[in-house]
Protein backbone atom coordinates (compact mmCIF):
# COMPACT_ATOMS: atom_id res chain seq x y z
CA UNK A 1 0.00 0.00 0.00
CA UNK A 2 0.97 3.33 -0.79
CA UNK A 3 2.10 5.62 2.14
CA UNK A 4 0.42 9.42 2.27
CA UNK A 5 4.00 10.84 2.04
CA UNK A 6 4.95 9.07 -1.05
CA UNK A 7 2.02 10.56 -2.61
CA UNK A 8 2.59 13.75 -1.29
CA UNK A 9 6.08 13.64 -2.69
CA UNK A 10 4.87 12.59 -6.25
CA UNK A 11 2.38 15.36 -6.40
CA UNK A 12 4.79 17.66 -5.12
CA UNK A 13 6.98 17.09 -7.97
CA UNK A 14 4.14 17.77 -10.54
CA UNK A 15 2.52 20.43 -8.71
CA UNK A 16 5.77 22.52 -7.54
CA UNK A 17 8.70 21.52 -8.82
CA UNK A 18 7.57 20.94 -12.45
CA UNK A 19 7.24 17.39 -13.05
CA UNK A 20 6.18 16.47 -16.25
CA UNK A 21 7.01 14.04 -19.28
CA UNK A 22 8.08 16.44 -21.71
CA UNK A 23 6.98 14.92 -25.11
CA UNK A 24 5.23 11.92 -26.73
CA UNK A 25 6.17 11.78 -29.72
CA UNK A 26 4.88 9.19 -32.53
CA UNK A 27 7.66 8.15 -35.33
CA UNK A 28 5.75 7.28 -39.04
CA UNK A 29 7.65 5.76 -41.82
CA UNK A 30 6.38 7.47 -44.85
CA UNK A 31 9.05 5.26 -46.82
CA UNK A 32 5.61 3.23 -48.51
CA UNK A 33 4.52 6.52 -49.92
CA UNK A 34 6.74 6.75 -52.35
CA UNK A 35 5.92 8.24 -55.82
CA UNK A 36 7.30 9.67 -58.99
CA UNK A 37 4.39 12.10 -58.74
CA UNK A 38 5.34 14.46 -55.45
CA UNK A 39 1.68 15.55 -55.53
CA UNK A 40 0.76 12.18 -55.40
CA UNK A 41 4.01 11.65 -52.53
CA UNK A 42 2.15 14.52 -50.78
CA UNK A 43 -1.05 13.22 -50.59
CA UNK A 44 -0.05 9.84 -49.40
CA UNK A 45 2.06 11.66 -46.65
CA UNK A 46 -0.78 13.59 -45.58
CA UNK A 47 -3.11 10.23 -45.71
CA UNK A 48 -0.71 8.45 -43.75
CA UNK A 49 0.16 10.90 -40.96
CA UNK A 50 -3.57 12.26 -40.08
CA UNK A 51 -4.77 8.53 -39.85
CA UNK A 52 -1.89 7.34 -37.91
CA UNK A 53 -1.62 10.28 -35.23
CA UNK A 54 -5.64 10.96 -35.00
CA UNK A 55 -5.66 10.07 -31.79
CA UNK A 56 -2.72 10.96 -30.89
CA UNK A 57 -3.49 14.64 -29.03
CA UNK A 58 -6.65 12.93 -27.35
CA UNK A 59 -4.89 9.78 -25.64
CA UNK A 60 -2.24 12.41 -24.63
CA UNK A 61 -4.68 14.36 -23.01
CA UNK A 62 -6.45 11.60 -20.92
CA UNK A 63 -3.24 9.72 -19.94
CA UNK A 64 -2.38 13.14 -18.26
CA UNK A 65 -5.67 13.61 -16.63
CA UNK A 66 -5.52 10.15 -15.24
CA UNK A 67 -2.50 10.27 -13.76
CA UNK A 68 -2.64 13.48 -13.54
CA UNK A 69 0.99 14.00 -15.24
CA UNK A 70 1.14 16.85 -17.33
CA UNK A 71 2.38 16.19 -21.10
CA UNK A 72 3.32 19.16 -22.42
CA UNK A 73 3.69 18.26 -26.02
CA UNK A 74 2.41 15.82 -28.36
CA UNK A 75 4.59 15.52 -31.88
CA UNK A 76 5.67 13.48 -34.22
CA UNK A 77 8.64 12.08 -36.23
CA UNK A 78 8.48 10.90 -39.92
CA UNK A 79 11.00 9.12 -42.27
CA UNK A 80 13.40 11.74 -43.32
CA UNK A 81 11.64 13.13 -46.65
CA UNK A 82 14.81 13.33 -48.78
CA UNK A 83 14.74 9.43 -48.44
CA UNK A 84 10.77 8.94 -48.51
CA UNK A 85 10.57 11.68 -51.59
CA UNK A 86 13.80 10.70 -53.62
CA UNK A 87 11.63 8.88 -56.12
CA UNK A 88 9.67 12.25 -56.95
CA UNK A 89 12.78 13.76 -58.39
CA UNK A 90 11.72 17.02 -57.32
CA UNK A 91 13.86 20.15 -57.31
CA UNK A 92 12.49 21.73 -54.48
CA UNK A 93 10.34 20.34 -51.44
CA UNK A 94 8.74 23.30 -50.23
CA UNK A 95 5.23 21.24 -51.09
CA UNK A 96 6.17 18.44 -49.02
CA UNK A 97 7.26 20.65 -46.20
CA UNK A 98 3.44 23.10 -45.99
CA UNK A 99 1.35 19.22 -46.33
CA UNK A 100 3.57 18.19 -43.53
CA UNK A 101 2.57 21.25 -41.52
CA UNK A 102 -1.25 21.21 -42.38
CA UNK A 103 -1.17 17.26 -41.17
CA UNK A 104 0.50 18.74 -38.03
CA UNK A 105 -2.25 21.01 -37.65
CA UNK A 106 -4.93 18.18 -38.85
CA UNK A 107 -4.04 16.12 -35.87
CA UNK A 108 -2.95 18.90 -33.63
CA UNK A 109 0.62 18.14 -33.06
CA UNK A 110 2.68 21.59 -31.98
CA UNK A 111 5.55 19.82 -34.25
CA UNK A 112 6.58 17.51 -37.00
CA UNK A 113 9.81 16.63 -37.50
CA UNK A 114 11.92 14.92 -40.48
CA UNK A 115 12.27 17.71 -42.82
CA UNK A 116 15.52 16.42 -42.75
CA UNK A 117 18.53 14.97 -44.75
CA UNK A 118 21.20 12.20 -43.87
CA UNK A 119 24.09 13.21 -45.48
CA UNK A 120 27.07 12.37 -43.39
CA UNK A 121 29.15 10.74 -46.28
CA UNK A 122 27.68 12.18 -49.44
CA UNK A 123 24.76 13.93 -51.01
CA UNK A 124 21.97 12.31 -53.51
CA UNK A 125 20.33 15.06 -55.27
CA UNK A 126 17.51 14.68 -53.17
CA UNK A 127 19.44 15.43 -50.10
CA UNK A 128 20.96 18.56 -51.90
CA UNK A 129 17.28 19.60 -53.26
CA UNK A 130 15.92 18.88 -49.72
CA UNK A 131 18.52 21.07 -47.54
CA UNK A 132 18.42 23.59 -50.71
CA UNK A 133 14.94 24.23 -49.44
CA UNK A 134 15.14 24.77 -46.09
CA UNK A 135 14.88 27.91 -45.76
CA UNK A 136 11.53 28.45 -47.78
CA UNK A 137 10.37 25.86 -45.99
CA UNK A 138 10.72 27.24 -42.57
CA UNK A 139 9.38 30.42 -43.30
CA UNK A 140 6.32 29.50 -44.77
CA UNK A 141 5.43 26.68 -42.41
CA UNK A 142 4.43 27.17 -38.61
CA UNK A 143 5.13 23.42 -37.19
CA UNK A 144 8.30 21.94 -39.17
CA UNK A 145 11.10 20.78 -37.84
CA UNK A 146 14.22 20.10 -39.91
CA UNK A 147 17.53 18.39 -39.44
CA UNK A 148 20.80 17.25 -41.25
CA UNK A 149 23.17 14.85 -40.54
CA UNK A 150 26.52 15.72 -41.27
CA UNK A 151 29.10 13.73 -39.97
CA UNK A 152 29.22 10.85 -37.32
CA UNK A 153 31.99 8.34 -36.31
CA UNK A 154 31.64 5.64 -38.75
CA UNK A 155 31.70 8.43 -41.76
CA UNK A 156 33.72 10.96 -40.78
CA UNK A 157 32.52 14.78 -41.67
CA UNK A 158 30.86 15.87 -45.15
CA UNK A 159 32.57 19.20 -44.88
CA UNK A 160 30.83 20.43 -48.53
CA UNK A 161 27.63 19.63 -46.16
CA UNK A 162 28.76 21.82 -43.53
CA UNK A 163 29.75 24.79 -45.57
CA UNK A 164 26.38 24.45 -47.34
CA UNK A 165 24.77 24.45 -44.31
CA UNK A 166 26.23 28.01 -43.06
CA UNK A 167 24.63 29.48 -46.25
CA UNK A 168 21.19 27.77 -45.51
CA UNK A 169 21.58 28.63 -41.73
CA UNK A 170 22.16 32.37 -42.85
CA UNK A 171 19.46 32.26 -45.79
CA UNK A 172 16.65 30.84 -43.08
CA UNK A 173 17.81 33.75 -40.96
CA UNK A 174 17.20 36.05 -43.58
CA UNK A 175 14.02 34.73 -44.61
CA UNK A 176 12.49 35.09 -40.91
CA UNK A 177 14.03 38.06 -39.68
CA UNK A 178 11.04 40.04 -39.24
CA UNK A 179 10.59 37.28 -36.25
CA UNK A 180 14.00 37.53 -34.70
CA UNK A 181 15.42 34.43 -37.51
CA UNK A 182 12.48 32.08 -35.73
CA UNK A 183 13.09 29.70 -38.55
CA UNK A 184 16.99 28.69 -37.65
CA UNK A 185 15.59 27.48 -34.28
CA UNK A 186 12.98 24.80 -36.21
CA UNK A 187 16.41 23.72 -37.70
CA UNK A 188 19.02 21.51 -36.08
CA UNK A 189 22.47 20.03 -37.70
CA UNK A 190 23.81 16.96 -36.45
CA UNK A 191 26.88 14.07 -36.13
CA UNK A 192 25.67 10.73 -35.52
CA UNK A 193 21.71 11.64 -35.09
CA UNK A 194 19.76 9.03 -33.58
CA UNK A 195 16.82 7.05 -35.32
CA UNK A 196 14.85 7.59 -32.28
CA UNK A 197 15.19 10.84 -30.77
CA UNK A 198 11.46 12.05 -29.64
CA UNK A 199 12.96 16.13 -29.00
CA UNK A 200 12.31 18.99 -31.66
CA UNK A 201 13.77 20.31 -33.27
CA UNK A 202 16.14 16.92 -34.17
CA UNK A 203 13.47 14.35 -34.59
CA UNK A 204 12.94 12.26 -37.21
CA UNK A 205 11.88 8.72 -37.89
CA UNK A 206 14.94 6.38 -39.03
CA UNK A 207 15.36 3.73 -41.40
CA UNK A 208 15.71 0.86 -38.99
CA UNK A 209 12.34 1.62 -36.98
CA UNK A 210 8.65 0.29 -36.83
CA UNK A 211 5.70 1.48 -39.40
CA UNK A 212 4.99 3.43 -36.17
CA UNK A 213 6.23 4.14 -33.26
CA UNK A 214 5.98 5.89 -29.75
CA UNK A 215 8.85 7.65 -28.15
CA UNK A 216 8.44 9.37 -24.44
CA UNK A 217 10.83 12.05 -23.66
CA UNK A 218 10.66 12.91 -19.94
CA UNK A 219 11.86 15.82 -17.90
CA UNK A 220 11.85 17.55 -14.47
CA UNK A 221 15.43 19.45 -13.78
CA UNK A 222 12.89 21.18 -11.23
CA UNK A 223 12.98 18.35 -9.34
CA UNK A 224 16.34 17.20 -9.64
CA UNK A 225 17.07 21.10 -8.49
CA UNK A 226 15.00 20.83 -4.97
CA UNK A 227 16.04 17.09 -4.21
CA UNK A 228 19.99 18.86 -4.35
CA UNK A 229 18.87 21.47 -1.98
CA UNK A 230 18.63 19.11 0.60
CA UNK A 231 22.29 17.69 0.10
CA UNK A 232 24.24 21.20 0.63
CA UNK A 233 27.52 20.49 2.25
CA UNK A 234 27.39 16.80 1.63
CA UNK A 235 30.16 14.81 -0.57
CA UNK A 236 29.74 13.47 -3.84
CA UNK A 237 28.77 10.36 -3.13
CA UNK A 238 25.47 11.85 -1.57
CA UNK A 239 25.15 14.61 -4.24
CA UNK A 240 25.06 11.32 -6.62
CA UNK A 241 23.31 8.67 -5.12
CA UNK A 242 20.30 11.85 -4.55
CA UNK A 243 20.73 12.36 -8.62
CA UNK A 244 19.97 8.66 -9.21
CA UNK A 245 17.37 8.20 -7.07
CA UNK A 246 15.49 11.28 -8.43
CA UNK A 247 16.05 10.36 -12.23
CA UNK A 248 14.67 7.01 -11.32
CA UNK A 249 11.41 8.23 -10.04
CA UNK A 250 10.98 10.63 -13.34
CA UNK A 251 11.81 8.36 -15.63
CA UNK A 252 9.36 5.66 -14.24
CA UNK A 253 6.37 7.93 -14.93
CA UNK A 254 7.66 8.48 -18.22
CA UNK A 255 7.84 4.33 -18.85
CA UNK A 256 4.43 4.30 -17.35
CA UNK A 257 3.40 7.21 -19.67
CA UNK A 258 5.16 5.63 -22.25
CA UNK A 259 3.35 1.94 -22.06
CA UNK A 260 0.29 3.44 -21.51
CA UNK A 261 0.15 5.34 -24.75
CA UNK A 262 1.58 2.48 -26.65
CA UNK A 263 -0.89 0.13 -25.37
CA UNK A 264 -4.29 2.79 -25.72
CA UNK A 265 -2.63 3.38 -29.64
CA UNK A 266 -2.22 -0.04 -30.59
CA UNK A 267 1.37 1.44 -31.38
CA UNK A 268 4.48 -0.39 -30.35
CA UNK A 269 6.99 1.17 -27.49
CA UNK A 270 10.05 2.59 -28.66
CA UNK A 271 12.24 4.52 -26.28
CA UNK A 272 12.49 6.71 -23.26
CA UNK A 273 14.70 9.32 -24.11
CA UNK A 274 16.77 10.01 -20.76
CA UNK A 275 16.85 13.83 -20.86
CA UNK A 276 16.90 16.73 -18.63
CA UNK A 277 14.90 18.92 -20.73
CA UNK A 278 14.51 22.84 -19.62
CA UNK A 279 11.93 25.59 -20.19
CA UNK A 280 12.21 29.15 -19.43
CA UNK A 281 10.05 28.66 -16.67
CA UNK A 282 11.78 29.44 -13.17
CA UNK A 283 12.63 26.51 -11.34
CA UNK A 284 12.77 24.33 -14.63
CA UNK A 285 17.15 25.10 -14.96
CA UNK A 286 19.56 22.47 -15.54
CA UNK A 287 21.68 25.45 -15.44
CA UNK A 288 19.80 25.90 -11.68
CA UNK A 289 20.88 22.48 -11.17
CA UNK A 290 24.78 23.02 -11.50
CA UNK A 291 24.08 26.31 -9.48
CA UNK A 292 23.15 24.13 -6.39
CA UNK A 293 25.71 21.77 -6.57
CA UNK A 294 28.47 24.92 -6.13
CA UNK A 295 29.16 27.31 -9.04
CA UNK A 296 28.07 31.07 -8.85
CA UNK A 297 27.44 30.70 -12.47
CA UNK A 298 26.99 27.88 -15.07
CA UNK A 299 30.59 29.04 -16.98
CA UNK A 300 32.50 28.78 -14.19
CA UNK A 301 35.26 26.76 -13.71
CA UNK A 302 33.93 23.24 -12.64
CA UNK A 303 31.22 23.55 -15.21
CA UNK A 304 31.83 20.82 -17.20
CA UNK A 305 32.86 18.54 -14.32
CA UNK A 306 29.21 19.57 -12.61
CA UNK A 307 27.60 18.73 -15.55
CA UNK A 308 29.27 15.66 -16.48
CA UNK A 309 28.65 14.20 -13.19
CA UNK A 310 24.98 15.27 -13.80
CA UNK A 311 24.65 13.59 -16.54
CA UNK A 312 25.97 10.16 -16.06
CA UNK A 313 24.13 9.72 -12.92
CA UNK A 314 20.83 11.15 -14.79
CA UNK A 315 21.47 8.01 -17.23
CA UNK A 316 22.56 5.80 -14.27
CA UNK A 317 19.13 6.32 -12.59
CA UNK A 318 17.16 6.57 -15.47
CA UNK A 319 18.61 3.26 -17.09
CA UNK A 320 17.02 1.04 -14.46
CA UNK A 321 14.13 2.96 -14.18
CA UNK A 322 13.16 2.18 -18.22
CA UNK A 323 12.91 -1.06 -20.08
CA UNK A 324 13.80 0.43 -23.17
CA UNK A 325 16.47 3.88 -23.15
CA UNK A 326 17.40 5.62 -26.52
CA UNK A 327 17.32 8.92 -28.35
CA UNK A 328 19.52 11.54 -26.92
CA UNK A 329 19.66 10.88 -23.05
CA UNK A 330 21.49 13.70 -21.76
CA UNK A 331 21.28 17.00 -20.09
CA UNK A 332 20.46 19.86 -22.80
CA UNK A 333 21.99 23.00 -22.29
CA UNK A 334 20.64 25.13 -24.49
CA UNK A 335 20.32 29.06 -23.98
CA UNK A 336 17.23 30.59 -24.83
CA UNK A 337 14.92 27.53 -23.12
CA UNK A 338 17.03 27.95 -20.06
CA UNK A 339 16.86 31.06 -17.59
CA UNK A 340 20.15 30.37 -15.53
CA UNK A 341 22.09 29.92 -18.63
CA UNK A 342 20.37 33.17 -19.71
CA UNK A 343 21.37 34.75 -16.58
CA UNK A 344 25.01 33.32 -16.92
CA UNK A 345 25.19 35.03 -20.48
CA UNK A 346 23.93 38.13 -19.21
CA UNK A 347 26.79 38.16 -16.06
CA UNK A 348 29.17 37.38 -18.50
CA UNK A 349 29.79 34.32 -17.44
CA UNK A 350 29.25 31.81 -20.41
CA UNK A 351 30.82 32.09 -23.25
CA UNK A 352 30.07 30.28 -26.69
CA UNK A 353 33.69 28.37 -26.29
CA UNK A 354 32.73 27.07 -22.57
CA UNK A 355 29.57 26.04 -23.97
CA UNK A 356 31.29 23.89 -26.81
CA UNK A 357 33.71 22.63 -23.58
CA UNK A 358 30.28 21.19 -21.88
CA UNK A 359 28.67 19.85 -25.33
CA UNK A 360 31.82 17.28 -24.92
CA UNK A 361 30.29 15.69 -21.76
CA UNK A 362 26.80 16.07 -22.24
CA UNK A 363 23.99 14.91 -24.77
CA UNK A 364 23.35 17.62 -27.63
CA UNK A 365 25.52 21.04 -28.37
CA UNK A 366 25.21 24.14 -29.14
CA UNK A 367 21.83 24.72 -28.59
CA UNK A 368 19.63 27.87 -29.13
CA UNK A 369 22.34 30.29 -29.17
CA UNK A 370 21.93 33.32 -30.39
CA UNK A 371 24.21 35.18 -32.63
CA UNK A 372 25.20 38.52 -34.46
CA UNK A 373 23.25 38.51 -37.55
CA UNK A 374 26.23 39.77 -39.61
CA UNK A 375 28.39 36.78 -38.30
CA UNK A 376 29.52 35.23 -41.50
CA UNK A 377 28.56 31.94 -43.49
CA UNK A 378 31.94 30.98 -43.28
CA UNK A 379 32.06 31.74 -39.16
CA UNK A 380 29.08 29.57 -38.49
CA UNK A 381 30.23 26.67 -40.79
CA UNK A 382 33.60 26.63 -38.67
CA UNK A 383 31.40 26.29 -35.51
CA UNK A 384 29.62 23.68 -36.88
CA UNK A 385 32.42 21.90 -38.05
CA UNK A 386 33.98 22.33 -34.27
CA UNK A 387 31.04 20.74 -32.84
CA UNK A 388 30.39 18.24 -35.31
CA UNK A 389 34.50 17.05 -34.74
CA UNK A 390 33.39 16.42 -31.05
CA UNK A 391 31.02 14.20 -31.57
CA UNK A 392 32.81 12.41 -34.12
CA UNK A 393 36.12 11.83 -32.45
CA UNK A 394 33.93 10.83 -28.99
CA UNK A 395 31.33 8.47 -30.47
CA UNK A 396 28.32 10.74 -29.11
CA UNK A 397 25.62 13.12 -30.72
CA UNK A 398 26.19 16.52 -31.35
CA UNK A 399 24.17 18.93 -32.84
CA UNK A 400 23.93 22.79 -33.42
CA UNK A 401 21.47 24.87 -33.38
CA UNK A 402 21.98 28.58 -34.00
CA UNK A 403 20.70 31.61 -34.72
CA UNK A 404 22.05 34.71 -36.64
CA UNK A 405 19.55 36.81 -35.42
CA UNK A 406 19.38 39.27 -38.68
CA UNK A 407 19.54 43.05 -37.27
CA UNK A 408 20.57 42.51 -34.22
CA UNK A 409 24.14 42.57 -32.38
CA UNK A 410 26.06 41.26 -28.94
CA UNK A 411 23.96 43.31 -25.87
CA UNK A 412 20.86 42.71 -27.81
CA UNK A 413 17.99 40.19 -27.25
CA UNK A 414 16.29 37.73 -29.51
CA UNK A 415 12.64 37.07 -28.74
CA UNK A 416 10.97 33.27 -29.74
CA UNK A 417 8.44 33.30 -27.38
CA UNK A 418 6.68 30.17 -25.49
CA UNK A 419 8.74 26.93 -25.24
CA UNK A 420 12.05 28.35 -27.52
CA UNK A 421 12.22 31.52 -24.90
CA UNK A 422 14.83 34.11 -25.38
CA UNK A 423 18.11 34.42 -25.76
CA UNK A 424 21.40 37.45 -25.37
CA UNK A 425 22.77 37.75 -28.68
CA UNK A 426 26.36 36.10 -27.64
CA UNK A 427 29.67 36.94 -29.00
CA UNK A 428 31.06 34.96 -31.74
CA UNK A 429 34.81 34.75 -32.60
CA UNK A 430 35.18 36.47 -35.45
CA UNK A 431 38.95 35.56 -36.85
CA UNK A 432 38.30 34.07 -40.01
CA UNK A 433 38.08 30.54 -41.10
CA UNK A 434 37.20 30.55 -44.92
CA UNK A 435 40.05 29.45 -46.52
CA UNK A 436 39.85 25.91 -44.42
CA UNK A 437 35.64 25.79 -44.65
CA UNK A 438 36.08 26.65 -48.58
CA UNK A 439 37.98 23.41 -48.91
CA UNK A 440 36.05 20.69 -50.64
CA UNK A 441 35.41 17.08 -49.56
CA UNK A 442 35.21 15.85 -46.04
CA UNK A 443 37.27 14.68 -43.24
CA UNK A 444 37.78 10.63 -42.99
CA UNK A 445 36.68 8.64 -40.23
CA UNK A 446 38.50 8.68 -37.26
CA UNK A 447 40.76 5.92 -36.13
CA UNK A 448 38.92 3.61 -33.38
CA UNK A 449 41.69 2.97 -31.88
CA UNK A 450 44.07 4.20 -29.46
CA UNK A 451 42.35 6.33 -27.07
CA UNK A 452 43.84 9.43 -26.02
CA UNK B 1 -9.30 -3.84 -10.57
CA UNK B 2 -9.36 0.00 -11.38
CA UNK B 3 -7.89 1.82 -8.21
CA UNK B 4 -7.50 5.70 -7.98
CA UNK B 5 -5.91 7.39 -5.11
CA UNK B 6 -8.06 10.79 -4.03
CA UNK B 7 -5.78 13.19 -2.04
CA UNK B 8 -7.61 16.15 0.14
CA UNK B 9 -4.95 18.71 0.96
CA UNK B 10 -6.56 22.27 2.78
CA UNK B 11 -7.36 24.06 5.52
CA UNK B 12 -8.86 21.78 8.16
CA UNK B 13 -12.99 22.71 8.69
CA UNK B 14 -16.13 20.20 9.39
CA UNK B 15 -17.41 17.53 7.40
CA UNK B 16 -14.78 16.92 4.78
CA UNK B 17 -14.50 13.49 4.90
CA UNK B 18 -18.50 13.50 4.51
CA UNK B 19 -18.67 15.28 1.71
CA UNK B 20 -16.50 13.54 -0.35
CA UNK B 21 -17.50 9.67 0.74
CA UNK B 22 -20.98 10.88 0.24
CA UNK B 23 -20.05 12.22 -3.45
CA UNK B 24 -17.89 8.72 -3.82
CA UNK B 25 -21.14 7.01 -2.42
CA UNK B 26 -23.71 8.26 -5.19
CA UNK B 27 -21.11 7.09 -7.70
CA UNK B 28 -20.68 4.07 -7.03
CA UNK B 29 -16.80 4.06 -5.99
CA UNK B 30 -16.07 2.23 -3.04
CA UNK B 31 -13.71 2.94 -0.65
CA UNK B 32 -10.70 0.88 -0.01
CA UNK B 33 -8.39 2.29 2.58
CA UNK B 34 -8.47 5.55 4.00
CA UNK B 35 -5.26 7.68 5.60
CA UNK B 36 -5.07 10.86 7.44
CA UNK B 37 -3.60 13.45 9.14
CA UNK B 38 -3.65 17.31 10.52
CA UNK B 39 -0.43 19.12 10.73
CA UNK B 40 -0.67 22.76 11.66
CA UNK B 41 -4.57 22.86 11.18
CA UNK B 42 -3.42 21.42 7.39
CA UNK B 43 -5.86 18.72 6.27
CA UNK B 44 -4.39 15.80 4.69
CA UNK B 45 -5.96 12.93 3.60
CA UNK B 46 -5.55 9.79 0.89
CA UNK B 47 -8.05 7.57 -0.05
CA UNK B 48 -7.72 4.19 -2.00
CA UNK B 49 -10.42 3.45 -4.02
CA UNK B 50 -11.75 1.54 -6.20
CA UNK B 51 -13.49 2.77 -9.70
CA UNK B 52 -14.31 -0.27 -11.39
CA UNK B 53 -18.05 0.32 -10.16
CA UNK B 54 -17.58 3.69 -11.02
CA UNK B 55 -21.31 5.33 -12.47
CA UNK B 56 -19.62 8.02 -14.51
CA UNK B 57 -16.36 8.76 -17.27
CA UNK B 58 -12.94 8.55 -15.28
CA UNK B 59 -12.44 12.25 -16.32
CA UNK B 60 -15.50 13.70 -15.43
CA UNK B 61 -15.22 12.20 -11.87
CA UNK B 62 -11.53 13.79 -11.59
CA UNK B 63 -13.37 17.30 -12.81
CA UNK B 64 -16.30 17.03 -10.54
CA UNK B 65 -13.77 16.13 -7.49
CA UNK B 66 -11.91 19.52 -8.54
CA UNK B 67 -15.32 21.31 -8.38
CA UNK B 68 -16.32 19.50 -4.69
CA UNK B 69 -13.00 20.58 -3.36
CA UNK B 70 -13.08 24.28 -4.59
CA UNK B 71 -16.76 24.37 -2.25
CA UNK B 72 -15.32 22.84 0.66
CA UNK B 73 -12.41 25.18 -0.03
CA UNK B 74 -9.75 22.45 -0.23
CA UNK B 75 -7.74 20.94 -3.43
CA UNK B 76 -8.84 17.57 -4.11
CA UNK B 77 -7.22 15.05 -6.81
CA UNK B 78 -8.12 11.75 -7.85
CA UNK B 79 -5.10 10.14 -9.82
CA UNK B 80 -4.76 6.10 -11.19
CA UNK B 81 -2.98 4.67 -8.47
CA UNK B 82 -0.09 3.10 -10.38
CA UNK B 83 1.91 6.52 -11.26
CA UNK B 84 2.77 5.89 -7.37
CA UNK B 85 3.34 2.11 -7.52
CA UNK B 86 5.44 2.86 -10.50
CA UNK B 87 7.23 5.89 -8.43
CA UNK B 88 7.80 4.52 -5.19
CA UNK B 89 8.37 0.52 -5.75
CA UNK B 90 10.83 -0.98 -7.63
Amino acid sequence: MIKLFEVNETNNMILKENLDVRTITMGINLLDCASSDINKFNNKIYDKITKKAENLVKIGEDISKEYGIPIVNKRISVTPIALAGAATHANNYVSTAQILDKAAKEVGVNFIGGFSALVNKGMTPSEENLIRSIPEALSVTDHVCSSVNVGSSKTGINMDAVRLIGEIIKETAERTKDRDSIGCAKFVVFCNAPDDNPFMAGAFHGVSEYDVVINVGVSGPGVVKKALEGCRNENFEVLCETIKKTAFKITRVGQLVAQEASKRLGVPFGIIDLSLAPTPAIGDSIADILCEMGLEYVGAPGTTAALALLNDQVKKGGVMASSYVGGLSGAFIPVSEDQGMINAVLAGALTIEKLEAMSCVCSVGLDMIAIPGKTSTSTISGIIADEMAIGMINHKTTAVRIIPVIGKDVGDVAQFGGLLGHAPIMQVNNFDCSAFINRTGRIPAPIHSFKN
Amino acid sequence: MKKGIITVVGKDTVGIIAKVCTYLANHQINILDINQTIVQDYFNMMMLVDLDKASIQFGDIVDELEVLGKEIGVVVLLQLEDIFIQMHRI
